[in-house]
C-alpha cells in the first residue's frame, strides 16, 4: 500500500516524554496456550504506538488485559504513574482507557446515539435522545467522523460502525485508545480517513495503540512499534523512522521473509465457470446477490474483492451448490450446476476452500484420514463393494500428509487438534487431490501465519499453472492484487467492475480504482470522472 | 348483545392474568433469558396468594406474598441459567415441575379451607358509560385489571424510552457490548428474571384472588403459563402487542367456556352443549395455538425475523472465543 505515506511524526514523542501506560511482566494463559509470556509494554503521551505480530501472537490478549476484560496471572500495570488493578472494562474506561475490538461491540438494533450513551450514568432515567443526538453530531464533526446519530447501527456500513466505536470512546473522554486491527474491515480510502482521524486525535494529546499484522500500515501510521511473537516481545518500542520493513518482518516472523511471488505468465484457456445474473438471499431472507455475473477461465486466478458482507459468502455457496439461487444460473463447462446439489458440483470437478474451516471445511472430531477422503470415498480404490477400504484410505492420507507438509503425529489424529495452518493444508490437500477444474477459495489465508500464507499462495499458483480455473474471494486486497490475473469488485451483491492485472503487477491507480468500487462507485462512473478531469 | 358484552367483560379480566405473565416473561426474554417456568411460578403465586389471604384476611397481602414467592422461585432458574450457564430450556421445564410440585403439596386441603375475602372491584365513573366499550373495560372490574391498563404503557415506556430500558435491550441483544461498557450483564439478567417471576406470581394471584377465585390445584392455572410463553413470541417482544394478544386470548377462553352453557345457540340446538367432544375440541384450541407458535418460534431464522432479542437463550461468558 504505497499510497499511505508517512505524513507527520509527532515531535512530542521524544525520548523521555511522559509515560501513559507501563505494563510489566504480564502473563496470561489460556487452556493449553501461554498467550502472553512476561510481556512489557510502554506507551508514551501523544504517540501512535503499533503493536505488531502475526495472528495468534497474543496482541489482542495483551490489550484485553489493559482494557480490563482479562485479568493477568501476574504482572503490574501503571497508568499515568499509578498502579491500577482493573476488575472490569468499566474501571479501565474510568482510567481513560478505551478499546475498540476486532469485532465491533455495538448493539445492532439500537441507534448510534443509544450505543454511545450505553453504560453511562447520564441521562439518569428518561432518554431524551433528541438532545443527545446534537451532542453526538457536534462531536462527530469535531473529529471528522461522519455518521448520522439517529441511524440504527445495523443500517450502517462497517466503516461507519467503526466511527461509532471511536465516537463512543471520545464521548467517554478516553485519552488512551486501543484499536484492534482497525483496518481489516476497511476499503483503502476509508483507511486514509481513519488515519486522518487518528492523527487529529494525537494532535489533541491522546495516545493510540494500533494493533496490526500489516507491515505497510504500521510503517505508515506509527511513531513507535512493539513486536510480539508467540506471546513474547521481540522488539520493544522501536522508532518507526529508524527501522525498515524487512527488520520488522524478521522480528515478527523470526526469519527473513520474501515479499515476492513467483507468478509465471499464463494464457488463460476456455471459460470454465460462468455466473449469469445470479440472485440469492442471505440467511435472514434479504437479497444478498442482485443479478451478479462473472466468468473464470481455465488457468487463471480471478479475484473477488469487496468489503466483508457484500455477498461474497452467498456467491461461493451458490457456486458450490450450498445455497439456492432465486434467479439466473451458474454454468460449469457448459452444464448448469446451480440449484442441484453439492454432490453434482463435486462430481463435475468443483472444489471449495470454505471460509469456515471447522464448521464447513472439516469435521473437527474426525481423523485426518476421514477428512481427506470425504470427496473420494464413493469411488474406487477407497470404495470397494460398498465398503471403505481403510488400508487404501490410510495410505492415501499418508501420501497427502507427506506432499502437503501436514504436521501431525499420525493420520488418525482428530483434525480439531491441528493448528490453523495445518488444518488449511488438510483442506487444500483434499480439494486439490481431486484434480478440480474449478476451485472456489474463500479467505484461504485468513488467520494463518506468514509461513502458512506463503504455502497457500504457492499451492494456488501451482493449480493455476496446471490449468484449473480459480475464483479467489478475499478481503486482503494485497493478496488479491498479487495473485490474480483479473479482479472483480463486489458491492451489495453486484459487480462494480473488473480490473485486469498485467505482467507488471498492480499499480497505485489500480488500488484507488478498486477501493472506490469497494465503496460502491461503479467502474463506468470512475472512468467518466477521470475523462472529465482530463478534458 | 348483552351476552357478548358479558363475555368480553369477563374476557378482559381473564386476559389480565395472561397480560401480567406475558409481560413478565417479556422482560426476562428481553434480557436474554428464556424462562419456560412461567406455569410453575404462576401456580406458586396462585397458591401462596390464596393461602395468605385466607390466613390474614387481607387479599393485598396475599398478592404481595404471591409476587415475592414466585420471584424467589425464579431465582433458581436465574442461578442455573446465568451463573451455571446451563441449558435454559431444560432448567425452565424443571422449574415448571418444581413450582407445580411445591404448590400442590403446600396447597393440599386449601380448596376446602373456607372462604376468602377477594380483591375489590370498581367501576370507573364516566368511562363506564361509553356505549359497548365502557361496560367491557371499565365496569365492575377488579382493581388489578385497571393496574394492568396502566402497566402496559409503562412497560413500553420503560423498555424503549429510559436509560435502564436501553441497558435491558443491550444486554439481550449483545451482552458482550454491554459488558465492554461496564454494564453488569449478570446482575441485570438476574434482576429481569426476578421481575418476570414477580409478574408471574401476580398473574397467579390474579386468578386465585380475583378472576376465578379459589385453589383448584394445577387446574387453577390450567396451562395459562404456557400460553403466556407463546404470546411473547406472538407479540414479537412488544408490550402493546402482548396486551392485545392477552385480552384476545382471555376473551377466547371465556367464549369457549360460556358457549358450552346454553342449550340453544342462535336459535339452534347448541352442538357444544349436547356433544361434549365439540367442547373438548374448542378447549384444545388455545393450547394448539401455543404449540404451533412455540414450534415455529423455535426456529432460529424465524425468531430473527420476528425480532427476538439476538442473545435470547445464550448464556453470557465473558471473554469467550470470538469476543
Ligand atoms: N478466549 C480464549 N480462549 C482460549 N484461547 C485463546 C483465547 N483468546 C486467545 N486465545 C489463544 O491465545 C493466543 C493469542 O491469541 P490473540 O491474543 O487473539 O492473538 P492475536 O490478537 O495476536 O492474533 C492464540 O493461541 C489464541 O488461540
Ligand atoms: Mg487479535
Amino acid at each position: 500500500m504505497d499510497t499511505l505515506e508517512r505524513k507527520t511524526t509527532n515531535p512530542s514523542v521524544a525520548e523521555g516524554a511522559t509515560l501513559f501506560v507501563e505494563m510489566n511482566g504480564i502473563v496470561k494463559r489460556f487452556p493449553g496456550v501461554l498467550a502472553n509470556d512476561h510481556v512489557d509494554f510502554v506507551l508514551r503521551h501523544g504517540e501512535i504506538h503499533a503493536l505488531l505480530g502475526e495472528n495468534g501472537a497474543g496482541k489482542s490478549t495483551l490489550m484485553n488485559v489493559l482494557a480490563g476484560l482479562y485479568r493477568p496471572e501476574s504482572g503490574t500495570i501503571l497508568v499515568k504513574g499509578k498502579v491500577v488493578n482493573f476488575s472490569s472494562p468499566r474501571d479501565a474506561i474510568k482510567a481513560g482507557i478505551g478499546m475498540i475490538h476486532q469485532h465491533f461491540m455495538l448493539v445492532p438494533s439500537q441507534t448510534v446515539t443509544e450505543n454511545i450513551l450505553l453504560g453511562l450514568d447520564k441521562p439518569r432515567f428518561r432518554l431524551q435522545l433528541n438532545e443527545y443526538d446534537h451532542i453526538v453530531a457536534d462531536l462527530s464533526e469535531r473529529f471528522g467522523l461522519k455518521v448520522e446519530p439517529r441511524a440504527k447501527v445495523w443500517q450502517l456500513s462497517v466503516g461507519e460502525q467503526q466511527r461509532v466505536e471511536i465516537l463512543k470512546m471520545l464521548y467517554r473522554g478516553t485519552d488512551i485508545l486501543i484499536m484492534d486491527e482497525p483496518t481489516a474491515v476497511l476499503a483503502p480510502q476509508e483507511i486514509e480517513d481513519l488515519f486522518k482521524t487518528l492523527r487529529a486525535m494525537v494532535a489533541e494529546g491522546k495516545s493510540i495503540i494500533f494493533i496490526s499484522h500489516k507491515l505497510h500500515e504500521v510503517m505508515a501510521i506509527a511513531d513507535r512499534v512493539t513486536v510480539l511473537r508467540k506471546g513474547k516481545v521481540t522488539a520493544a518500542g522501536l522508532d518507526a523512522r529508524k527501522t525498515t520493513l524487512q527488520e520488522l518482518a524478521r522480528q515478527m516472523v523470526g526469519r527473513e521473509v520474501i515479499f515476492h511471488l513467483d507468478k509465471k505468465l499464463n494464457t488463460p484457456g476456455e471459460i470454465v465457470l460462468e455466473v449469469e445474473d445470479v440472485c440469492a438471499e442471505n440467511d435472514k431472507g434479504l437479497q444478498a446477490l442482485n443479478g451478479l455475473s462473472l466468468d473464470v477461465r481455465a488457468g487463471e486466478i480471478v479475484g473477488l474483492a469487496g468489503v466483508a458482507g457484500n455477498g461474497q459468502r452467498e456467491l461461493a455457496q451458490v457456486i458450490t451448490g450450498l445455497r439456492r439461487c432465486t434467479d439466473g444460473c451458474v454454468i460449469l463447462n457448459g452444464e448448469v450446476i446451480c440449484n442441484r446439489s453439492a454432490l453434482v458440483g463435486i462430481q463435475r470437478g468443483v472444489s471449495h476452500i470454505p471460509e469456515d474451516r471447522t464448521g464447513v471445511g472439516t469435521a473437527p472430531d474426525l481423523s485426518v484420514t476421514d477428512n481427506v477422503i470425504m470427496k473420494q470415498y464413493r469411488r474406487p480404490p477407497i470404495a470397494q463393494h460398498g465398503m471403505l477400504n481403510m488400508q487404501v484410505a490410510t495410505k492415501f492420507a499418508n501420501e497427502l500428509k507427506e506432499s502437503y507438509d501436514i504436521i501431525v503425529p499420525n493420520v488418525e489424529t482428530p483434525v480439531r487438534l491441528l493448528s490453523g495452518g495445518n488444518l488449511q493444508r488438510v483442506i487444500l490437500a483434499r480439494e486439490i487431490s481431486g484434480q478440480p477444474s474449478l476451485m472456489v477459495a474463500v479467505q484461504p489465508t485468513r488467520g494463518l501465519d506468514v509461513g502458512a500464507i506463503e504455502g497457500v499462495h504457492r499451492l494456488l499458483l501451482s493449480q493455476r499453472e496446471s490449468g484449473a480455473a480459480i475464483l479467489l474471494i478475499s478481503e486482503e486486497l494485497e493478496e488479491l492484487l498479487s495473485l490474480s490475473d483479473r479482479v472483480y469488485v463486489i458491492y451489495e451483491g453486484r459487480i462494480m467492475g473488473e480490473v485486469k492485472i498485467g505482467a507488471g503487477g498492480s499499480s497505485p491507480e489500480m488500488i484507488d480504482t478498486v477501493g472506490l468500487m469497494m465503496t460502491g462507485t461503479p467502474l463506468e462512473q470512475i472512468r467518466k470522472g477521470e475523462a472529465e478531469r482530463n478534458v | 348483545m348483552q351476552a357478548i358484552i358479558n363475555i368480553l367483560q369477563a374476557g378482559v379480566a381473564s386476559g389480565t392474568v395472561l397480560l401480567f405473565a406475558t409481560v413478565g416473561e417479556l422482560f426476562a426474554e428481553r434480557s436474554g433469558v428464556l424462562n419456560l417456568g412461567v406455569e410453575g411460578m404462576m401456580l406458586i403465586g396462585a397458591m401462596s396468594g390464596y393461602s395468605v389471604a385466607l390466613a390474614t384476611g387481607n387479599p393485598w397481602l396475599g398478592v404481595l406474598v404471591a409476587m415475592l414467592a414466585a420471584g424467589l422461585l425464579s431465582q433458581i432458574h436465574a442461578f442455573i441459567a446465568i451463573t451455571l450457564q446451563a441449558d435454559q430450556v431444560v432448567s425452565g421445564l424443571a422449574l415448571t415441575f418444581l413450582g407445580a410440585g411445591i404448590s400442590l403439596v403446600l396447597g393440599e386441603g386449601l380448596s376446602k379451607a373456607g372462604t376468602v375475602s377477594l380483591l375489590p372491584s370498581a367501576s370507573i365513573p364516566l368511562l363506564s358509560q361509553i356505549p359497548f366499550l365502557g361496560p367491557i373495560f371499565f365496569k365492575e372490574q377488579s382493581y388489578l385489571v385497571y393496574i394492568g391498563y396502566l402497566f402496559v404503557p409503562m412497560a413500553w415506556y420503560y423498555i424503549n424510552r429510559t436509560r435502564p430500558g436501553m441497558h435491558l435491550r443491550a444486554v439481550g441483544e449483545y451482552p458482550a457490548a454491554a459488558d465492554a461498557l461496564g454494564i453488569n450483564v449478570y446482575r441485570l439478567r438476574y434482576l429481569y428474571v426476578f421481575i418476570g417471576g414477580v409478574l408471574a406470581g401476580l398473574a397467579g394471584a390474579t386468578i386465585s384472588l380475583a378472576v376465578s377465585p379459589g385453589w383448584f390445584s394445577e387446574m387453577t392455572t390450567g396451562g395459562q403459563g404456557w400460553i403466556a410463553v407463546g404470546l411473547v413470541i406472538f407479540a414479537q417482544w412488544d408490550p402493546f402487542r402482548a396486551a392485545v394478544g392477552s385480552y384476545a386470548f382471555g376473551a377466547l377462553r371465556r367464549l369457549i367456556l360460556d358457549i358450552q352453557g346454553p342449550t340453544m345457540l342462535l336459535g339452534m340446538r347448541n352442538p357444544f352443549y349436547y356433544n361434549p367432544y365439540w367442547g373438548f375440541f374448542l378447549q384444545m384450541l388455545p393450547y394448539a395455538f401455543t404449540i404451533i407458535v412455540l414450534v415455529i418460534g423455535s426456529r432460529e431464522a424465524v425468531r430473527k425475523r420476528l425480532g427476538a432479542p439476538a442473545a435470547l437463550g445464550n448464556p453470557y461468558i465473558r471473554g469467550e472465543r470470538g469476543l
